[in-house]
């Protein structure tokens, strides 16, 4: 077991965790059984749908529409929540225990000032007994969180506040009542790195100071190795593995764990992503036994016959598979690609300065692509990174400057240009969900740039089956809807899409950033085959510097729409020489920094 | 439309022989509901009665009986109206011009609608401002009044009321449709479209049409109820295309001050518009469920 | 003061949007073929008293005189007078409008708060007893038009079921229009049926999203009673897009009166433009259309403005 069971007055401790559908009584989570004691923070990690959120509110004895807590136990700092009436339970929330949640744009009441919002928690628990004992605690609340707590600050609304600001808003709602459990559930999705540093520091600091056991929810195993003491690992709604954060880092023994490992990109790593295909099946849907064994290389009859019990591995360190063994996945070493053809010029851009409405976003910016190379352009939300790749692409027609194909100097818009150069650069957006027309099947979404370059039907039919497979999906997906595909296999099909009529530039927008990190991984390793195979050019549009080490040859770094540095990826990563650089690449969690 | 059971690389290795089903149509789903079946049954018997009324009615449409406002008239089921006419032959034959009328008036009212907002919605900017202030001026006028003013200026001809109501009808179904097209034209597919070069009409009719068309269903369903209402309603403030013919919403403005002596004259006219337009408010309903359920599943992905 | 510039540039704007609807309703009644002094002179007509009473009209005066002659004399309370009464408009329409507004008053103030506590309480209690059952008969009075409202309610409470009410209004031009309760209470009660199903719809689909999202949530997690959850958190953000809906009803009602005048004989506007559409009353009928159009106007700009004043990222935007 994690932590001591002895002596643990307070802290959180869940016992055996179900939580069912309303309706059909599948299981979205179950078999959860957690502990962390005060002081200590717990990463509970796990991909879209694994169920770490329904864990999470259930802490609070709280389960959304359409589910219910089936049984189980949880204690919070000795208190038997679930067993609570409501009244009992609305004491608990926002006083014992508190919850931080993962978009405070959000979760923060649009119609009421801050003030009032951050009051009303400790007035409805009647903290301190008086309202001035109460006004005192929200200054200091503020200050801890470090925001201002004059009287204009808090009378402002929640859409008068940053992201990053919202968010310490909420960090200061959970900490009002001094509460001994916290549940953070994935706080810092959604904000840049500095900012996100900034607010992990605040959460490490608090819970250290007050000793507070936090749940920290999150995808992201980065942030999990800088911040958290132990770990869980979430799949298909049940933990498969747990552990200090050491010994899952150092030596993941669960193939899943394995695999989610290798999978996450490192800004100080030295080796390749390696991801994997498939997705979880969702609650209903599961298998009797380890729901991971459709997908695992190591998968015999006996994982498909029954769950598989605990089995320890080290000390501190338990995983629920049967072929469990300490050790991570070997990967191979990073590398130069072979594939970029320096000289050999595909696409360049000169003088590239970009408005919204008169507006500038985007000074002066200037690049070459060769043949064969990734260049990334990476650069926090707000950047212009992604205003130069739709220009690029003839989709943002508010700029001045120069873009050329090959030879030949682009117009502005894409409908201005000539066929062969719009069928020459290809966009991939970054929301697969958002890029396929849902009333179409795959076959005619891929078919269409064929059909306007005017190639005939049977070849048309014949070039869709073969770009399907060299997507990796079969020539029998061309028959179905997008609805009936996983995130990974839609951006796959919209890969597709862009490479059925042999474009030479492909630019990809954040085309990762839905996805979860295994099936991001297998993306960028489909993307580096196109390369090779192919002698495709790309422009990688990110803000995941990590992810950059993996794919790109060469970076541009931009801020404010100006490229404040450049060079190979090696170089900018492991020399850059811009403050910008620096900032942002030590405010980057990084597992390898933070076992070393 | 339902997926091949056959393998995939990917779907083979993560042996995930649970596939989703392609998402079933609106029609199916509203299907499921009683509230459509009841509007589907309602609107069904009311829109056969109006259709076929007049080959079973047993008497002329001006054909002179007996006594006017009579209740008990041999060789009558209901007696007679304030003309002396056949109360039941009167409403067999009332029904047909209301309920084609109001027909023609929707299909072309959103045609023209749902064309509008797609198209505002896809061009957005200067465009969009255009067309949509345009169609704000024809909403300032009550659908009640600008019929009245237009009916006023060219006599009631069949045509002109179709012409009025789709007229009124456009501006409303245009702001919905606009509405959810915009949902639509956002999506990065529509770029992908516009990046690709392809024609406007072709991104209109086959890339944003289908995505918006459960919502210009709901809408023509609900437009096809309050264009009822309103035929009815001008027919009973005496504007029909012909005054001698029965009419359902005539009949009632003909027969309402003889009410206490024989009500048949008023009250069958009166359930006939109300349970019609209620059959196809249910229908509506129902496909809205029915589209917004979809909807709730799609954006749970 | 922000929110006074809001008003000013709102109102200017109203203001435009009338004088467009003005001119549009001036072409509009102006290419009716009919020639009003013969209407009114009938068979004694000679041409010298048609031509003496087209020169009193200004009958005879190029297009554009004619409109700034009308709208002027709008602006100067001088309507004109009425073709088929010989009476000056304002004294024909002035107590029929007062009759109008009242009737729609007193329809508001009975539909507004009457929808609104039953679209949140259906809300509330959604998927149950009272939400299907509002659900269904809010469908089923939403779909049938006012004077199958008005017929079914006369049958049931003045003439055939039970005869508690008079079946039409007894209401003298000119006396107060709450001289005449009883007979305002079917009118009343038509127009309620004809709104209050649908606000009470939107106010039930703008409290359900409101109270899924993710503040709600929230205020749950911090312990706040479902009290402060639901008035506190819920109702203002929910209220928003009610007043929108209010307006475009109010506007529909405008247009709706004329039916339920006419099936109520009430004395107002509604009952007089259709008198006049019939007798091709010029004068009337544009006057008429106008107020109509000024009431769509007034209660969109009014609509704007709850919307902005109750919603704090709009009021903000202002400054």
């Amino acid at each position: 077991m994690v932590g001591e069971r002895s002596g643990s007055t307070g802290g959180l401790v869940i016992e055996g965790l179900r939580v069912d559908v309303e309706a059909t009584g599948h299981a979205v989570v179950d078999e959860v059984s957690l502990r962390v004691p005060a002081g200590r923070v717990l990463g509970l990690v796990g991909e879209s749908g694994s169920g770490k959120t329904t864990v999470g509110l259930a802490v609070l004895g709280h389960a959304r529409r359409g589910v219910r807590i089936a049984r189980g136990e949880v204690r919070c700092a000795e208190v038997d929540v679930l067993a609570l009436d409501d009244a009992g339970r609305r004491a608990l929330r926002g006083g014992r225990v508190s919850y931080v949640p993962q978009d405070p744009a959000s979760a923060l009441n649009p119609a009421l000032r801050i003030g009032v919002q951050l009051r009303e928690v400790l007035e409805a628990h009647d903290f301190g007994g008086s309202s001035a004992a109460r006004e005192a605690r929200l200054a200091e609340m503020m200050a801890e969180v470090m925001l201002p707590g004059d009287a204009d600050y808090l009378a402002r609304y929640p859409h008068q506040l940053s992201g990053g600001q919202q968010q310490r808003v909420g960090l200061a709602m959970a900490f009002a009542c001094r509460p001994s459990v916290l549940v953070l559930d994935e706080p810092t999705t959604g904000l840049d790195v500095s900012t996100q540093a900034h607010v992990l520091e605040t959460v490490r600091d608090l819970t250290r100071r007050h000793g507070v056991a936090a749940l920290y929810i999150t995808h992201d195993l980065a942030v999990v190795a800088d911040l958290a003491d132990d770990v869980a690992v979430m799949y298909a709604g049940r933990i498969v593995e747990r552990g200090t954060v050491r010994g899952i880092f150092a030596a993941p023994s669960h193939p899943y764990t394995r695999q989610l490992v290798a999978a996450a990109p490192d800004i100080a790593g030295k080796e390749r992503i390696v991801g994997l295909v498939g997705r979880a099946p969702a609650p209903g849907r599961r298998p009797v036994g380890c729901a991971f064994a459709p997908r695992c290389s190591l998968a015999t009859d006996e994982c498909r016959a029954a769950f598989p019990p605990v089995v320890s591995v080290a000390a501190d360190h338990e995983a629920r598979c049967i072929h469990a063994r300490p050790g991570a996945l070997a990967r191979p070493p990073l590398g130069a690609s072979a594939a970029r053809e320096e000289g050999n010029v595909t696409l360049s851009v000169e003088g590239l300065s970009a408005s919204y409405t008169g507006v500038q976003v985007v000074h002066d910016v200037s690049f070459e692509v060769s043949r064969g190379e990734c260049l990334a352009i990476v650069g926090e939300s707000g950047s212009g990174k992604t205003t130069v790749s739709r220009c690029i692409g003839g989709l943002h027609k508010e700029w001045v400057g120069t873009v050329r194909l090959g030879w030949a100097t682009l117009e502005r818009d894409a409908r201005r240009r000539a066929l062969q150069q719009r069928l020459g650069i290809q966009y991939v957006f970054q929301n697969p969900y958002g890029s396929l027309n849902p009333r179409r099947t795959v076959g005619a979404t891929i078919r269409r740039p064929l059909v306007l370059a005017g190639v005939d039907d049977a070849t048309a039919d014949r070039t869709v089956a073969e770009t399907l497979e060299r997507v990796a999906l079969t020539a029998s997906y061309a028959n179905r809807y997008p609805d009936q595909l996983s995130g990974g296999e839609r951006q796959r099909v919209a890969i597709a899409r862009a490479l059925a009529h042999r474009p030479d530039v492909l630019v990809c927008d954040e085309i990762t950033s839905a996805l979860d990190v295994v099936v991001q991984a297998a993306i960028v390793e489909l993307l580096a085959a196109l390369r090779r195979d192919l002698g495709l050019s790309m422009l990688f549009v990110t803000h995941n510097l990590p992810l950059v080490r993996s794919i790109a040859d060469s970076v541009v770094v931009m801020s404010e729409g100006r490229i404040v540095e450049r060079g190979s990826a090696a170089r900018v990563i492991d020399a850059q020489q811009e403050e910008y650089t620096r900032r942002l690449i030590s405010d980057t969690p990084s597992i390898v920094r933070a076992l070393a | 439309m339902s997926a091949p059971a056959t393998g995939s690389p990917v779907a083979g290795a993560s042996g995930a022989a649970a596939m989703d089903e392609h998402r079933p149509s609106v029609w199916r789903a509203a299907l499921g509901m009683a509230r459509t079946r009841v509007g589907i049954a309602l609107a069904g018997l009311l829109g056969l009665v109006a259709l076929v009324g007049p080959w079973l009615a047993p008497f002329g449409e001006q054909e002179f009986v007996d006594m006017p406002s009579t209740r008990d008239v041999p060789g009558t089921l209901l007696g007679t109206d304030y003309f002396g006419q056949d109360v039941l032959s009167r409403f067999l034959y009332g029904g047909r011009s209301i309920l084609v009328l109001a027909l023609a008036a929707t299909a072309l009212g959103v045609a023209m609608g749902s064309s509008l907002g797609m198209y505002a919605a896809y061009r957005r900017g200067r465009v969009d401002e255009a067309i949509m202030r345009a169609l704000d001026v024809i909403l300032s006028f009550p659908q009640v009044l600008l019929s009245l003013v237009v009916i006023t200026m060219f006599g009631a001809s069949a045509w002109l009321i179709v012409g009025t109501v789709a007229l009124s009808t456009t501006p409303r179904v245009a702001r919905i449709v606009r509405g959810a097209a915009i949902s639509v034209v956002e999506r990065d597919f529509i770029a992908a479209a516009d990046a690709l070069g392809e024609p406007r009409p072709r991104i209109v009719f086959a890339e944003i049409l289908p995505n918006v068309a459960a919502s210009v269903l709901v809408e023509a369903n609900l437009r096809l109820t309050y264009a009822i209402g309103l035929i009815a309603s001008l027919a009973f403030l005496g504007f029909t295309p012909n005054p001698n013919a029965a009419n359902w919403g005539l009949m009632v403005q003909e027969n309402r001050s003889s009410l206490a002596e024989q009500p048949w004259g008023t009250l069958l006219p009166t359930l006939a518009i109300a349970l019609l337009t209620i059959g196809t408010g249910l229908i509506g309903d129902g496909l809205a469920r029915a589209t917004a359920g979809i909807d709730r599943g799609r954006a749970q992905d | 003061m922000p929110i006074v510039k809001f008003v000013a540039r709102r109102t200017l704007y109203g203001l435009a949007s009338l004088v467009v609807v003005s001119v549009l309703i001036f072409a509009f009644t102006q290419a009716i073929p009919s020639d009003p002094a013969a209407a009114i002179l009938g068979r004694e007509a000679t041409p010298e008293s048609l031509d003496a009473l087209r020169e009193q009209f200004g009958l005879n005066d190029p297009l554009h005189v004619q409109f700034l002659h009308w709208i002027g004399g709008v602006l100067t309370g001088d309507l004109g007078t009425s073709f088929a009464t010989q009476l000056p408009v304002a004294d024909y329409i002035g107590p029929r409008v007062g009759n109008s507004l009242f009737l729609l008053l007193c329809g508001a103030l009975a539909s507004i708060p009457l929808s609104v506590a039953i679209g949140a309480y259906a809300a509330l209690r959604r998927d149950r007893g009272f939400d299907t059952a509002t659900s269904i008969g809010s469908l089923v009075l939403a779909a049938m038009p006012e004077f199958v409202v008005g017929t079914l309610l006369v049958m049931f409470l003045a003439t055939n079921v039970a005869q508690w009410l008079p079946a039409v209004t007894y209401l003298e031009v000119g006396a107060p229009p709450w001289s005449d309760w009883s007979g305002l209470v079917l009118p009343v009660a038509t127009l309620v049926i004809s709104v209050a199903p649908y606000v009470a719809r939107v106010m039930r689909a703008s409290m359900v999203e409101v109270l899924e999202s993710d503040y709600i949530e929230m205020a749950r997690l911090k312990g706040m009673s479902e009290r402060v959850v639901l008035w506190r958190h819920g109702f203002p953000n929910a209220v928003g897009p009610i007043f929108q809906v209010v307006a475009l009803n109010l506007a529909y009602l405008a247009g709706g009166v004329v039916v339920v005048e006419r099936l109520f004989n009430f004395p107002g506007i509604g009952s007089a433009l259709a008198d006049a559409v019939q007798t091709r009353d010029l004068p009337v009928m544009q006057f008429i259309a106008l107020v109509i159009a000024a009431v769509y106007v007034l209660t969109n700009l009014l609509a704007d403005l709850g919307t902005v004043l109750v919603t704090p990222r709009l009021r903000t935007r202002l400054r």
